[in-house]
């Protein structure tokens, strides 16, 4: 008996059974359909994190103070300086010194209230030089950004974010317009184009000041040299590694560290944050797609359950096709040809139904779910996979059974 | 045959055509089957020697346990023997496996039994063709060779119809017709009657009037002497050994 006729004679048999296969396709159905969906959303969040990050800037490394005093950088001791410099930055920024490095953006901040008029609104002033538009990967919608002689000349001037410039300006246009940062008016030279909110800092909301005004005029203080960050920005995602190992080494060098252990700097990258956003995101998928699994196992437990009921129903007719001349082999690839045509009906249903739920379920909870090609292929794979494991015991069963037991029985 | 409107030409007879010196289309020498539940052993068959030559028409008649069913397991090859040899068109079948076995029933038996044991969902000429797809014959073929078997039976008009929408009698007719369409060496009935009322079971044995007149060779399984006395010589069987070669009408046309 050739494929084609078995195919034939199996799927004949999950017809004559309707409501029965269709119980158990409903059974693989739900189970495809909420490892697609919990796969789709766990990828979905997956991706979402990755491009929140990469939006803060591509190969950027950042290097902050006092890696012994915790994440904040909060130092202890009155009066001891900050370990950055502006000085730092400056050798960082060199092309002998750090060739993989493209550029250097140091940055100071500090939140700070600003008003406009009758407006007030408190954020995150940042002091820092005009590579800081490349480094975050930032661009000005309006105006114009920082430039060298803002810095050279301590200049009043500021760019506002959207969001800032939203909540003091309202829908007029701040461009030129004056705003009050802790006594100093400050002229308004440009606007940053939105990139969305991201984690906790709002990348939307903030002002940023040049350097040297920040330092002098705005901030103050003793530490007049000291810098909160060293943005970097790698030549390409390539030399990622090359960049740190250059900042690395030269900031080991200029602070005078011999062992490594005891650098009092941190550099990160948005790659060991992207790693740990995702690996975090992973866990709950596994977790979810694992929930996910076991609705399917049920599903070809299922499967299992129709197939020996269907071996035990139609035993008289498996002694006959057996009196007719079908081998143990014929019968046995019979009943797995069912199974498999069960596990691949509920698979395609299943994709289908969980595509439609990857429409309507972002709707609900504002969560994006990712389907991909390879998933889908790889559900209905598993789903056929599941029919024929689960088919394998029934179908042994029928090919054992005896054609004059089978044909005797009532 | 009553209403049967095909008429089966006599000179088809393969015994003719071979002669006497063609092998018995059944041999049975010595055979023996033993049953094995638990520790008890049950004797069903206690040495039978039987021979059957192309184009008889034999009936197998005993009452209820005398090992006549376990006879026509044997036959039909549903099952092996303990001991003793079988053959079947000068085969020896009795040590093969279930897949050779398989085989054998496939292309050399036909079956009618008492239940017909026709598949519900399948229509009449789909059930006809069931032994063809195991032999592997193409599609085409299958079909018209079915069609050709239900037109030997006379249900020209009903390929189409299922099983349950045709007569006990009829059904009957196309389980003849399905185990016609191989063109076996041996047609095997088991109480092909017993679930029919009597015009049906007139209709049905004049079915195997007509076919002994073709040549076909018969074994009909009963436990009615009315129904055995259609068929040309009987064997009578009794706690599992023959009884009487001898039956009405034998010793004449041997």
């Amino acid at each position: 008996m050739n494929t084609v006729e078995t195919f034939r004679t199996g799927l004949e048999a999950v017809r004559a059974h309707r409501l029965r296969s269709g119980l158990t396709v409903l059974g693989i159905t739900i189970g495809i359909a909420a490892v697609i969906l919990t796969v789709g959303l766990g990828e979905g969040a997956q991706q979402q994190v990755a491009s929140q990050i990469s939006s803060l800037g591509a190969n950027l490394l950042i290097v902050t103070p006092g890696s012994t005093t915790g994440a904040g950088g909060i130092r202890g001791g009155f009066g001891s300086a900050s370990t950055l410099t502006v000085a730092d930055a400056t050798a960082l920024a060199s092309s002998t010194v750090a060739p993989d490095i493209a550029a250097v953006a140091p940055t100071v901040s500090r939140s700070e209230t600003l008003t406009a008029g009758t407006a007030n609104w408190t954020t995150t002033v940042v002091g820092t030089d005009p590579s800081w538009l490349s480094v975050r990967a930032r661009t000005v919608s309006e105006g114009r950004f920082l430039t060298q002689a803002d810095l050279d000349q301590h200049a009043a001037v500021c760019v506002l974010a959207p969001t800032t410039a939203q909540e003091l300006f309202g829908g007029r246009d701040p461009v030129g317009q004056t705003v009050n940062v802790a006594g100093v008016p400050l002229t308004v030279v440009g606007v940053l184009t939105s990139v969305g909110a991201s984690g906790s800092s709002n990348q939307d909301d903030q002002a940023v000041v040049p350097l040297t005004t920040a330092a002098t005029r705005i901030f103050g203080g003793t530490n007049r040299n000291s810098v909160g960050q060293i943005l970097l920005e790698a030549t390409s995602g390539q030399t990622l590694s090359a960049a740190y190992q250059e900042a690395d080494d030269e900031l080991l060098a200029l602070h005078g560290i011999t062992t490594p252990a005891s650098a009092d700097f941190t550099i990160q990258s948005q790659q060991s944050l992207l790693t740990t956003a995702t690996s975090v995101d992973r866990t709950l998928t596994v977790l979810l797609a694992g929930i996910a699994g076991i609705s399917l196992l049920v599903g070809g437990i299922g499967v299992m359950n129709i197939m020996l009921v269907s071996v035990t129903e139609r035993i008289r007719e498996i002694g006959l096709r057996k009196a007719l001349g079908a081998t143990p082999r014929v019968i046995r690839r019979q009943f797995l040809v069912e199974a498999s045509v069960l596990g691949l009906v509920g698979g395609v249903l299943g994709v289908g139904l969980g595509l439609v739920g990857a429409v309507a379920l972002p709707h609900l909870v504002h969560d994006p779910i990712a389907i991909s090609g390879a998933a889908t292929a790889g559900s209905i794979a598993m789903a056929v996979a599941i029919g024929v494991v689960f088919g394998v015991y029934p179908a042994s069963r029928a090919a054992r059974l005896a054609p004059i037991d089978a044909l005797r029985s009532e | 045959m009553s209403p049967g409107p095909t008429v089966i030409p006599a000179g088809r007879s393969r015994a003719g055509a071979w002669g006497r010196d063609a092998p018995p289309v059944i041999e049975l020498d010595g055979v023996t089957k033993t049953y094995r539940t638990g520790s008890l052993e049950v004797d069903a068959l206690r040495g039978i020697s039987l021979a059957i030559d192309e184009g008889e028409y034999v009936a197998v008649m005993g009452p209820s346990g005398s090992g006549k069913s376990t006879l026509m397991h044997i036959l039909g090859c549903l099952d092996v023997p303990t001991g003793g040899v079988y053959r079947l068109a000068g085969e020896d079948v009795s040590t093969l496996d279930e897949t050779r076995l398989a085989e054998i029933r496939n292309r050399r038996i036909g079956f009618v039994f008492q239940q017909f044991n026709l598949l519900p969902t399948l229509s009449a000429w789909r059930n006809v063709e069931l032994p063809l797809v195991y032999a592997g014959v193409e599609r085409h073929e299958r079909r018209e060779r079915a069609l050709a078997a239900l037109d030997r039976v006379g249900l020209t008009d009903r390929v189409e119809h299922r099983p349950g929408e045709l007569s006990g009698g009829q059904q009957q007719r196309v389980a003849a017709a399905r185990a016609l369409v191989t063109d076996p060496a041996l047609i095997l009935a088991d109480e092909p009657t017993g679930n029919l009322d009597s015009s049906s079971a007139a209709d049905v044995m004049g079915l195997f009037d007509e076919l002994h007149r073709a040549g076909r060779t018969i074994v009909l399984i009963t436990h009615e002497l009315e129904v055995a006395e259609a068929a040309e010589r009987t064997e009578r069987i009794r706690d599992g050994r023959i009884v009487d070669a001898d039956g009405p009408g034998a010793g004449e046309r041997r």
